[in-house]
């Protein structure tokens, strides 16, 4: 049996069993029992709904605390260019990076080259693998679990290509490990993300295989403390020029950034999970071999509506769509050389080292035979109950009900619709009874005549 | 004869044009074979061949009926539509060939790779037509590879 980590804990003492978690998970994978939220982990591909639907906060993000960094001798913080987008127009990302050193990270790292270097990698992938179009991008980890779990027949579609924090990752680590004669492990990589879903691909890659980041801080716990930072810091010290950024690093932070500044002809770019499900769906009926790549991201707009996030995302949309069109007027493009990154490719630098696997659901049983008892056995019982998920039995519809009570983990009595009727067919069989019977004396009957006519 | 204790079947109904709903019958199915632990490339066939099929009776028959039908050896499925028919069956399973409208089209439906897709993912593949009356299909996997040679 598989154990899968996850990012999400529920915390006994403060869940008030209120179901609002159970209702948004996209996957079903939480239970309410006993009147205390509980996470199926076969399910739970850490979307992190359930964070943002508890109003008891109750469901906690298991991020990293600043703390951390006390561990290593050296820091080095890598934000997600979602970061950049949470400030205004004034604050560029050369001063955010800046501000983050005032912090406490001895190097703060732009992601954009990582970025950069990734795509051109991307564009050779797409290049060469024709047949399998759509590709998907591995970009968001929640996307690629959904793929694992519910959609396992897609698992080739995904591009194998390492995503750009990783290739940040590995690249701090070399470099400062010369730099200053230190091991790999004594050298911090710190992702500042959007998301709580990219902790856990830190913490437990998809692929199985170890990350090169040591941890993540969310944007929402470094916001205020990086804000004042900024404010105290001098402006001349920091790079405020916008010249040494790569172009091709800031459409990785929301929806369609890829395609547009890859000028991919031919692509689709969908988030949020609900759309997300849509599109699969057709996907996997054969409907999308005309589409060449898809961008699809958990979170709407991409990483900038991520949980963790501060800003508006519809104002960090803007933020970025108005850098990105400032440098593409720009002659300067600090990218990286498509030669060297072609070069590196050809060498399987940019491939992850795992393949990834398919994650898919236990069936009701394994022997098919039993299966399909159980599956019929859950259909009969579908018939009878309500068919308006109320959700009060735990569930979050009658047809997760009718599962779990064919798999034995909740019980048919728990449904508040089954239990009277349950009552009333009892109490039937026991009038019934008590007609057949003969009255023990005319007192009793006539009383229970009268009890009747008083109704 | 199948012990019928073992059998899983449920009928669809299907109305043309009805393209809003569209979908929902190979959803149902994908769902069905997910939880009875049928192997993911068979689901991923069976996915495309309903599709197909379902898509069929949506744009060019009046209505039609969908038997889906699973045992431990093998997933039957039979749709019978009434409509105009296929005139020539020969003509219609060639890949390309589509009588699809320029609607249909620009949908990204009626590339002619309908029936021939079902075929090529289907273990085995049956149809028969009365013009002017209607087309039957009947699709089979087999979940046992032996059976499939």
């Amino acid at each position: 049996m598989n154990h899968y980590l996850h990012f999400v804990r529920v915390d006994q003492n403060k869940c008030l069993g209120r179901m609002k978690c159970m209702r948004v998970c996209p996957t079903q994978a939480i239970r309410v029992k006993g009147g205390k939220a509980k996470i199926d982990e076969e399910k739970c591909i850490d979307c992190g709904e359930c964070i943002t639907a508890c109003p008891t906060e109750a469901i906690v993000p298991l991020t990293d605390p600043f703390g951390e960094l006390t561990k290593f001798r050296h820091t080095v913080a890598i934000p997600s260019p979602a970061l950049y987008a949470q400030f205004g127009q004034k604050i560029t990302p050369g001063k955010i990076l800046n501000g983050l050193k005032k912090l406490g990270f001895d190097d703060a790292y732009d992601l954009a080259f990582s970025c950069g270097e990734v795509s051109f990698a991307l564009q050779e992938y797409l290049r060469e693998n024709e047949e399998t179009k759509p590709l998907i991008i591995n970009t968001c980890p929640t996307v690629v679990r959904l793929i694992q779990v519910k959609y396992p027949s897609l698992i080739n579609h995904i591009t194998p290509i390492d995503i750009p924090r990783e290739i940040a990752g590995r690249e701090v680590k070399q470099k400062k490990s010369k730099q200053y004669g230190l091991k790999d492990k004594e050298i911090g990589a710190f992702y500042i993300t959007p998301c709580p879903a990219k902790m856990i691909s830190i913490k437990q890659p998809a692929e199985k295989e170890k990350s090169y980041l040591d941890g993540a801080i969310s944007i929402s716990d470094i916001y205020g403390p990086l804000l004042s930072a900024m404010e105290n810091s001098d402006s001349e010290e920091s790079d405020e020029s916008i010249d040494n950024l790569c172009i091709l690093g800031l459409g990785w932070a929301m929806a369609g950034g890829i395609s547009r500044t890859l000028k991919l002809k031919n692509s689709l770019t969908v988030s949020g999970l609900p759309e997300i499900l849509k599109v699969f769906d057709d996907m996997e009926r054969g409907k999308l071999q005309h589409i060449d790549f898809i961008e699809a991201y958990s979170c709407l707009q991409g990483c900038i509506g991520g949980s963790l996030t501060v800003e508006n995302l519809y104002i960090s949309y803007n933020k970025v769509l108005r850098l990105i069109e400032e440098l593409e007027l720009k002659k300067i493009k600090k990218c990286p050389d498509v030669r060297e990154v072609r070069k590196k490719y050809s060498e399987g630098y940019f491939f992850k080292k795992h393949k990834l696997r398919p994650r898919p659901l236990k069936p009701l049983n394994d022997d098919l035979t039993e299966a399909i008892k159980k599956r019929k056995e859950k259909e009969k019982l579908y018939k009878k109950l309500p068919k308006i998920d109320c959700g009060a039995c735990g569930s979050p519809t009658c047809e997760a009900f009718a599962e779990d009570v064919v798999k034995k983990e909740s019980s048919i009595l728990d449904c508040v619709f089954m239990l009277p009727k349950k009552l009333r067919d009892l109490s039937k069989e026991l009038s019934g009874l008590l007609n057949k019977t003969k009255p023990i004396n005319n007192t009793e009957q006539n009383n229970i005549k009268h009890e009747e006519k008083g109704k | 004869m199948k012990d019928k204790e073992n059998v899983l079947a449920q009928k669809f109904e299907i109305k043309g044009r009805d393209f809003g709903r569209a979908g929902n019958i190979s959803s149902k199915i994908k769902e069905i074979l997910q939880e009875t632990g049928i192997s993911t490339s068979i689901i991923r066939r069976a996915a495309i061949a309903t599709y197909e099929a379902e898509m069929n009776v949506v744009m060019y028959a009046n209505k039609g009926i969908f038997y889906f039908s699973l045992d431990p050896d093998s997933i039957r499925l039979k749709i019978d539509d009434k409509g105009s028919g296929i005139k020539d069956i020969a003509l219609a399973m060639k890949e390309g060939y589509s009588t699809a409208t320029e609607e249909y089209r620009e949908m990204g439906f009626g590339a002619g790779m309908g029936l021939p897709n079902i075929k090529k993912n289907a273990d085995k593949f049956t149809i028969s037509s009365h013009p002017g009356r209607g087309t039957s299909l009947e699709i089979l996997f087999f979940l046992n590879d032996s059976e499939s040679l």
